[in-house]
């Protein structure tokens, strides 16, 4: 085979993709283009242990480099692809090299949100995304260091949590009535918020940011709706993702909050697919279309994009699934919660052991696990396999969790 | 550094040098073993790193907890010797220690 597959984008979903690729027998020239000086690493723990440094960079790369080699991948890293023409089929780098491709594969990711309020530019001002971005942070990173955490979601209360046990001065300003309220209900923000709180955090929910004032000495001082003035050595801002699109619009591919594929990864250009969070794909367990940041949707859309290219029709179904993990306590997330009417919460929240439900119109929607991971793979079964579920037996701690799944 | 042996669902047998305190999933990423993935990089939380432990080896493996119990569930073919090697630490008692990958990760 002389067919060339390029990858644009060396994060999970496109590392991923090249393994797959090679797993699904794809014996032609493979070619991975990375923004980044780095291969391609994981992300989740940048705000977790790596950013307190309690773990070796060489431990976040997802695969060796000598696996690449060995597997017959080249690597472009520190290279942007600024141009594509879909009918040559052929990308134009930023270098001025050009490749041809027979399959070209866009797993661009996102970059993060920034804030645009006034003083948002100040040195004390770090964004959590890339390894670049928490090595300028670490040497912050120190007991007494007042730490400003910005939005309350996973990334920020992430890194909230580190923090906190590392003994740096803590707060973190949502904007949002609860923590989490973009992705679970007021129960499980609730459950966060007074964890942090037992940690020594200082959280301020319904509070927005209004501006950044510089105090000198790299200090900066946020100025709050409410009137605050919080002084910040460090500011982690965690304010949601914007899909990398720019480029495949530029090149013509449809995109609507994302590049649209459909359950083969292919866009709406020939030969020309994406993968993992830059991706609007439809996901039959849920019957539309969505846009996913997760480590297992990038590494599944890499399988199922590899299969395509390899002719092996495997078309994407997952339910989706997430974890984070704070202080002691691990949550796992399965299933997609989006208009749910009804929560059942089983266990007690304040034993840090517990799980909700969510439902829609009875039917089960997704699970939020908190240390309780029967319940986890109890809703992974109820989901994958769209099981109906009893309500008094959800609330019913008595009966074990894996007795919910009734086939 | 002790000696694990890896041994693939076809046979094919691989012993690799591994850190004490290392985990043994690292460790099959580090050394290329096929059959384990690893997708959530050692945290316990996707079951993909699935290995069935020789019985000779079973006892002297640091009992498995709440997490990786539940989490097997999720694997295709749990039994008796099942275990997730991200949650196995390499130790002096364990060299020599041998682990089967499964015929696929789910």
């Amino acid at each position: 085979m002389n067919e060339t597959a390029i990858i644009i984008g060396g994060g999970q979903a496109g590392a991923q993709t090249v393994v797959s690729l090679r797993r699904e027998g794809f014996s032609g020239r493979i070619v991975l283009i990375g923004d980044e000086p780095d291969l391609p690493y994981q992300r989740p723990p940048l705000s977790k242990a790596y950013l307190a440094g309690e773990m070796p960079k060489e431990r976040l790369f997802i695969k060796p480099a000598a696996f690449y080699e060995k597997i017959n991948v080249e690597c472009l890293l520190g290279e942007t692809v600024v141009s594509i023409d879909t009918t040559a089929q052929q990308i134009s780098l930023e270098s001025g090299l050009k490749q041809s491709y027979d399959h070209l594969i866009f797993a661009t990711g996102g970059r993060v949100r920034r804030l645009n309020c006034s003083g948002a530019n100040h040195p004390a001002v770090h964004y959590l995304r890339t390894l670049g971005d928490v090595e300028a942070m670490q040497s912050k990173f120190a007991v007494g260091t007042r730490l400003a955490v910005v939005g309350g979601g996973y990334i920020g209360l992430e890194t909230a949590a580190i923090a906190a046990k590392h003994g740096l001065d803590v707060t973190v300003l949502e904007a949002q009535p609860t923590l989490l309220a973009r992705v679970a209900c007021p129960e499980v923000g609730g459950f966060f918020q007074s964890i942090h709180q037992q940690a020594g955090v200082s959280i301020h929910c319904d509070t927005l940011l209004e501006s950044i004032e510089d105090e000198g000495a790299n200090v900066a001082a946020l100025i709050t709706n409410k009137g605050q003035r919080v002084l910040a050595d460090m500011v982690v801002v965690g304010i949601g993702l914007l899909p990398n699109v720019e480029l495949a619009e530029s090149a013509g591919i449809a995109c609507d909050n994302g590049i649209t594929v459909d359950e083969y990864c292919r866009t709406s250009v020939a030969n020309i697919y994406a993968v993992g969070d830059c991706t609007n794909h439809p996901n039959p367990f849920y019957q539309r279309r969505m846009r996913l940041e997760s480590v297992h949707n990038a590494i599944e859309q890499g399988k199922t994009v590899a299969a395509s290219i390899c002719e092996k029709d495997k078309p994407y179904a997952q339910v989706p699934w997430f974890w984070s993990d704070q202080y002691d306590v691990k949550l796992q997330t399965v299933g997609i919660n989006m208009g749910y009417d009804q929560t059942v919460v089983r266990g007690e929240p304040d034993s840090r052991s517990f799980a909700v439900f969510y439902l829609k119109e009875g039917r089960l929607l997704a699970v939020d696990t908190i240390n309780s991971p029967a319940e986890f793979v109890a809703g992974k079964n109820i989901l994958t396999k769209g099981l109906d579920v009893s309500i008094e037996r959800l609330k019913d701690v008595t009966i074990a969790a894996k007795e919910l799944v009734e086939e | 550094m002790i000696k694990v042996t890896y041994i693939e669902i076809n046979g094919e047998s691989r012993e690799v040098e591994v850190e004490e305190g290392s985990n043994l999933m690292d460790a099959a990423v580090d050394n290329m073993i096929p059959g384990i993935d690893g997708d959530c990089g050692g945290v316990c939380a996707c079951a993909t790193c699935h290995v069935h432990v020789d019985a000779a080896w079973k006892n002297k493996l640091e009992p498995m907890g709440e997490t990786e119990d539940s989490m097997l569930d999720l694997t295709d073919s749990r039994d008796e010797s099942s275990r997730l090697a991200c949650q196995i630490t390499a130790t002096a008692e364990l060299d020599g220690l041998v682990l089967r990958t499964p015929t696929g990760q789910h």
